[in-house]
């Protein structure tokens, strides 16, 4: 058969971010995806020689705005190993909640974006709906609505009391039972089922192969979470990885709703268990040294390296992204879709490219 | 009073945005804020758009998709500039692929400070632009009518 070449982006309504792929197709069938990127890169890992590496801090949260507070803590611990500091237990504590916060909001806004990519705009918004009040939390706790930066190298800088602590958890029962609600929506809607179910299948060899991470691994049935890894508090906290056999968008669906409640339990647990005491120690002088750190951010696995020299400025900040890993699982399932799920398929893995291109 | 007042069409870009000033341009559409009441509607479609949203420096990889999705645009048209990097490259201004604002590569009309903006200001410079809007089509249209009488 004829094969056509779709151009697809970078300009495309269902992206908020542009990203490019040449779509070969035969009749409705996509055969090939080939992908050219770069229109967000900015050329942030070459200001680290230009920064203060202290100012530098502000430079790597707005690596994306949306995980902005788990880019600037996986800076800080690393910094923090470079200078063989220990930062207070209570400042553990605060950047495990305000990791479930981001956690929450960005899978909150994943599930609109697919309900919009799906057509379903009544989801969408009933989604967003609901993440507003996350973001109202992070506001009240931080002064920013996504780009927080209370973290510092040493610990944080903001403190939250226990009076609003437990005002953020009272509120929870409600957005819990209204979730429930668009989940039986998400999970058993015909209408949902017929776009998503076993659309964009990547067995669990594939994920292995292709390097897949974060949810889009945990849906094809590998139960892998780099929190268990215990930075920040997550070591004395206790929660469920949550997997799927389904290897499909639903199957993605399903484990980032499971996430989002698996957050609202860890968020109680340390309010429960958040000792009393110092949020900050300083931190002075230059680092010397290198470390590299991982955390799970709500895309998947980030991975942090720092090399310092004893100058104020880093030697070299490298970062690899979860977008960057689950790339080649899209290029992966996109051949043999149909070309009016390539939207969707784009979204299930969840793509921030300006994390990629940095 | 222009009918285009009560029904703009606006677009959204990504120039090289960190993400945060895009989601909340799409947060602007949701219940909370909800800039559909002004009569405001997300297009994904340029030749059909009036005011152009763009958030982010502009890169020099994007900069000629920045200039297409401009001149695609229908007369009378309006750019809004959205964060600070928008503005003025903000804190990327010395990346090596950044060029600078907004407006080193097409007219801006609006700037909408803040890093991310916050929702409330983006509604502000979408109705700022709504205004405009509204007033460069009546300067086209008294222009238009000159030149019948002239002839």
């Amino acid at each position: 058969m004829k094969r056509t070449i779709v151009p697809f982006g970078p300009q495309h309504p269902v992206l908020p971010e542009p990203i490019h792929l040449d779509l070969v197709l035969e009749d409705e069938k996509v055969v090939e995806a080939i992908p050219s990127f770069g229109f967000v890169h900015r050329g942030m890992e070459d200001l680290a020689s230009k920064r203060d590496f202290n100012d530098y801090l502000y430079v790597v949260e707005r690596i994306c705005g949306i995980c902005s507070y788990m880019h600037g803590m996986a800076y800080c611990e690393g910094a923090e190993r470079i200078f063989g500091v220990e930062i207070p237990d209570r400042a553990k504590y605060l950047r495990t909640i305000w990791c479930e916060l981001s956690r929450l909001h960005s899978h909150l806004l994943w599930l609109g974006l697919l309900a919009d990519a799906f057509g379903f705009e009544a989801l969408f918004m009933q989604s967003w709906r609901v993440r507003e009040k996350i973001l109202d939390m992070v506001e009240d706790s931080t002064g920013g609505r996504l780009i927080s930066s209370v973290n510092r190298i040493g610990g944080v800088a903001r403190d939250m009391d226990s009076a609003m602590l437990a005002g953020f958890v009272a509120q929870f029962d409600k957005m819990e039972s209204e979730l429930r609600a668009l989940t039986k929506v998400f999970l058993t809607d015909s209408t949902v089922r017929a776009r998503l179910f076993e659309v964009g299948v990547l067995t669990k060899q594939d994920a292995l192969l292709y390097g897949a991470v974060g949810p889009m691994m945990r849906a094809s049935g590998i139960e892998l979470d780099t929190r268990k890894l215990g930075y920040a508090a997550y070591g004395k906290l206790d929660f469920d990885i949550i997997t799927s056999n389904g290897c499909d968008a639903l199957a993605r669906c399903e484990v980032r709703i499971g996430e989002i409640f698996q957050s609202f339990r860890l968020i109680r647990q340390a309010v429960d268990k958040i000792p009393a005491g110092e949020i900050y120690i300083p931190v002075s002088g230059n680092p010397k040294g290198e470390a590299t750190v991982r955390v799970e951010q709500p895309r998947g696995e980030a991975l942090y390296y720092m090399k310092a020299n004893g100058t104020r400025n880093l030697e070299r900040f490298r970062v690899r992204t979860p977008t960057f890993s689950n790339v080649y699982s899209l290029l992966k399932i996109l051949p043999g879709a149909q070309f009016a799920d390539v939207p969707l398929l784009i979204l299930t893995i969840d793509p921030c490219i300006s994390c990629t291109e940095r | 009073m222009p009918t285009i007042s009560k029904s703009p069409w606006m677009m959204h870009y990504d120039g090289s945005s960190c993400n945060g000033c895009d989601i909340e341009v799409l947060a602007c559409l949701t219940p909370l804020y909800d800039i559909e009441r002004f009569g405001v509607i997300n297009t994904g479609d340029p030749r059909q758009a009036d005011i152009l949203l763009i958030t982010g420096g502009v890169n020099y990889h994007n900069e000629s998709v920045v200039k297409q999705i401009y001149e695609q645009m229908p007369t009378p048209k309006v750019v809004v500039a959205v964060g600070i990097c928008a503005c003025s490259g903000g804190v990327f201004k010395d990346c090596y692929n950044i060029k600078g604002g907004v407006d080193t590569t097409i007219p801006v009309d609006i700037y909408v400070p803040g890093c991310a903006a916050r929702p409330e200001s983006i509604i502000d410079g979408v109705l700022q632009a709504v205004e405009l809007l509204a007033r460069k089509q009546t300067e086209a249209e008294s222009a238009t009518a000159a030149e019948g009488e002239a002839q």
